[in-house]
């Protein structure tokens, strides 16, 4: 597979959130706007990105009897540090993502990357696997918050889209996310039994 | 007394923590295909969360708190779950063969569910007493077992339902569990 290839699987072919269904979670919890939905998807690509490129380093070093948990050291520390910087320079995201910061840390997706990807290639495809697959759950997150925030509050981005009398507020509410993702991934299927790509 | 039965009333009804919290969706999504297999897993991620609730609570008042290392917080809390999940697996093993017989198979999927993380640190943040915490943390256990078993319930009768091609497997399941946390704000009056 060249570089490029790499790069665009996570965003397609193998996105996360609606092809591997992994990542549920934060997708269904923060998805409430489409702030808070790529402010996650930041944070969670700036994680993978780390981990992926040290775990890629230090693959010949790390004993397989132990991968697993040095995995999940490695992926910790980094989600420390961007729990730590991002308390520091985006307090209100912080407050509107609460617990699902530390949480980055039992998203599956990571740990999956590092076992699947990273304990087996070098650096630059580590990297650009990453980078595609933090960028195709950021998407996916984006495209969730969008109907949730459009339909729920009436606003895109804080701006006003709908008049006050439309929105339903049951989106923003935990039964919209469920409905929302539920929806989007029947979508998906049948777009793809009609081209497949 | 009256608030352990709030906070009991509140972890377990209104803020489930699947239905309202989204905490422990794979497993909630994954395991509830049969009745059998859902008691299970809520059984061995309920063991656990009440264990780690215990374990973290110690460790952040006694070790992080008084070292002064707060912020090491996350890598000490998923360090001591996922060693207690193989530590629980080995002791069962060795005492208890027909509850690891049952439980086996769910056990090391649990160090991944943010369910127990997602508890340990609300116990932290919520600043409750070693008591509330552990009766916090027993609630909510209650409440993911229950939730899980709800649902298990509802898909093996939607074995025989005709369903779209596109919408079978995982999107009908997420329109279950979005119908489900309807009726579960419901309960938000209570309090």
């Amino acid at each position: 597979m060249t570089l490029m290839q790499e790069f665009t699987k996570g965003i397609i072919k193998e996105n996360p959130l609606f092809r591997l269904v992994l990542g549920t979670c934060p997708a269904l919890a923060v998805t409430t706007s489409v702030e808070n939905g790529i402010g996650m998807g930041a944070a969670f690509t700036g994680v993978l990105l780390a981990s992926n490129i040290v775990i890629s380093a230090m693959r010949s070093i790390i004993p397989a009897s132990v991968r697993i948990p040095a995995y999940v050291v490695i992926i910790a520390s980094f989600v420390t540090m961007i729990d730590q910087l991002m308390h520091a320079f985006t307090p209100s995201l912080y407050k509107a993502l609460g617990i699902f910061i530390p949480l980055i840390v039992v998203n599956c997706i990571i740990l999956g990357r590092a076992e699947a990807f990273a304990s087996r290639n070098s650096i630059i495809p580590s990297i650009m696997d990453a980078l595609g697959m933090g960028l195709g759950f950021t998407i996916a997150l984006a495209a969730v918050s969008t109907f949730r925030e459009v339909l729920g509050a009436g606003t895109f981005l804080g701006i006003q889209v709908l008049p006050e009398s439309i929105p339903a507020i049951l989106m923003i509410l935990p039964p919209g996310g469920f409905i929302t993702l539920g929806c989007l991934l029947a979508l998906l299927n049948k777009l793809q039994k009609k081209y497949t790509w | 007394m009256q608030e352990y039965l709030i906070i009991i009333i509140s972890a377990v009804l209104i803020n489930n923590i699947v239905l309202s919290q989204f905490l422990g969706i794979c497993p909630f999504l994954g395991v509830s295909k049969k009745l059998s297999s859902s008691l299970g897993m809520g059984g061995a991620v309920s063991f656990v969360l009440v264990l780690s609730g215990a374990i973290t609570w110690l460790v952040r008042h006694y070790i992080l708190v008084p070292f002064d290392i707060g912020y090491m917080q996350t890598v000490a809390f998923i360090l001591i779950i996922a060693s207690l999940v193989q530590f629980v697996e080995m002791v069962m093993r060795k005492f208890t063969p027909p509850l690891y017989k049952a439980l086996g198979i769910y056990l090391p999927l649990i160090t991944t569910n943010c369910a127990v993380l997602g508890v340990a640190i609300i116990n932290i943040q919520k600043d409750f007493s070693f008591g509330r915490a552990m009766v916090h943390s027993l609630s909510h256990a209650a409440g993911f077992t229950l939730a899980l078993v709800l649902m298990s319930g509802i898909r093996e009768r939607m074995e025989d339902a005709d369903i779209p091609e596109s919408m079978q497997g995982t999107p009908i399941a997420l329109l279950i569990a979005a119908l489900m946390s309807i009726s579960f704000l419901g309960f938000s009056g209570l309090i």
